[in-house]
């Protein structure tokens, strides 16, 4: 069982990296990671929620659609249920932890719509796995966003120096370092 | 029908949401490994689009502005689903082929943005015009892309054999790092496109980069939007 979790642990934050090999959550990879410090608020934002999501989503698949046989309606369930949990987050943190909402609340509207947090709801459904495998899962590509969006941004704080093209000035030079970035990490694939 | 007319041409050349808008990146990169699959793809979103377009400017006068967003969701959801059955019924292969990315069209900019921007403002069928517009753009930009990749990654186009034999396919072009190339090179000749024409005088602000940008200001464009929409009241809260 652990080692089962391990395996996945690695498999979602490394070898199918989120972004950098299944391009989901691209918006704020490429829009917030200009500083590392937004970068990093950014990234525990994002494990916070698709932790946060994927253990409820698991629960209501589990307890509310399986038993009903809806499982059908699982696209349009789980986008309200994550879009309805972080309005709520986002409001639990005004009120009772507002120092945290401080740091965090910029990021939290972006996620709503994030596919990330769908996508990965919707992978635990599609790979069978339980709620507790799918909280693992879903930490571990929050991780693995985490991971890539920090290395992102540091190169992008140095990138700032640099003489570029005046056509690849702004979005293509990130690209292009996002497309080296997934060179590096296809050489996870060997791991598993 | 003047105004169907131009609603098509808006969305496949003047407001191309992948070219022009840089919108809906995420499965632009995912699912054109080749071209048949970003045909599909688009053509998906299209349909999507389309009708979630028109419910939505049926349902206008009815959905109350506080909570349209979720109202919204809903609609793109439900098509969503209906598509998907459909394509698992009957087209199997493209559900294999683009699996998890058909139910993330939901979470797709664009289709919540034209709703948010055209069709909760405007009638019927210029909505259903925008939709099928919009659709066909994003369409021909996903083959178009599609078609490049699977021509340098595996010298095919459609899965027609096209290069001669002694082409050795740049296979990387067909992984994920070649997606973040092609979209780069594409970037960069919008860049060089938007900078001549400034320096020509003419106005490029349609020209933008959707929320690759900037993220944390995308809000107009469509993805970061707040399921009750509180920056109203805080509006007026400030003008008090």
């Amino acid at each position: 069982m652990i080692k089962e979790l391990l395996v996945i642990l690695i498999a979602s934050s490394l070898v199918n990296n989120v972004v950098l090999s299944q391009f989901l959550g691209l918006c704020p990879f490429l829009g917030v990671s200009k500083k590392t410090e937004t970068a990093t608020g950014m990234g525990v934002a994002v494990i916070f929620v698709i932790t946060l999501a994927s253990a409820v989503a698991g629960a209501i698949y589990q307890f509310i659609l399986q038993p009903f046989h809806i499982e059908y309606l699982q696209t349009i369930v789980f986008i309200l249920v994550i879009a309805a949990l972080v309005q709520f987050v986002e409001m639990f943190l005004k009120k009772f932890i507002p120092g945290l909402y401080q740091s965090l609340g910029v990021y939290l509207p972006l996620i709503t719509t994030n596919c990330a947090v769908l996508g990965v709801a919707l992978t635990n459904v599609q790979k069978n796995y339980g709620i507790l495998t799918g909280i693992v899962n879903g930490f571990a590509t929050a991780a693995g966003f985490t991971i890539s969006i920090i290395i992102l941004a540091g190169i992008r704080e140095k990138l700032k120096y640099n003489d570029i093209p005046e056509s690849f000035q702004g979005m293509p030079i990130v690209l292009v370092t996002a497309g080296l970035m997934a060179i590096a990490f296809c050489g996870f694939s060997g791991l598993l | 029908m003047n105004s169907a007319k131009e609603r098509l041409i808006n969305g496949i050349v003047k407001e191309n949401p992948t070219f022009v808008l840089m919108l809906g990146m995420c499965p632009t990169l995912a699912v054109t490994t080749s071209a048949i699959n970003g045909l599909g793809m688009g053509l998906t979103t299209m349909v999507v689009l389309a009708l979630s377009n028109v419910f939505i400017s049926l349902l206008r006068n009815i959905i109350p502005d506080k909570v349209r967003i979720p109202a919204f969701i809903v609609i793109i959801a439900s098509f969503v689903t209906m598509v998907e059955l459909l394509l698992q019924g009957f087209i199997p292969f493209l559900y294999d082929a683009l699996g998890i990315y058909i139910p993330l069209i939901v979470v797709n900019c664009i289709i919540l943005g034209r709703a948010e921007a055209y069709a909760y403002k405007n009638p019927v069928i210029p909505s259903l015009f925008d939709g099928i517009g919009m659709g066909l753009g994003f369409s021909v930009a996903l083959t178009c892309i599609g078609a490049v990749r699977e021509l340098l990654g595996a010298g095919e186009i459609f899965g027609i054999h096209v290069m001669p034999e002694s082409f050795v396919p740049v296979s990387i072009f067909i992984m994920a790092p070649g997606a973040f190339f092609v979209l780069a090179l594409l970037t960069a000749i919008q860049n060089k496109v938007k900078i001549a024409g400034e320096r020509k005088g003419k106005d490029m602000s349609k020209i933008q980069s959707g929320c690759g940008n900037d993220c944390l200001n995308c809000a107009d464009t469509g993805c970061a939007k707040r399921l009750i929409d509180e920056t109203k009241g805080e509006e007026e809260k400030k003008n008090d």
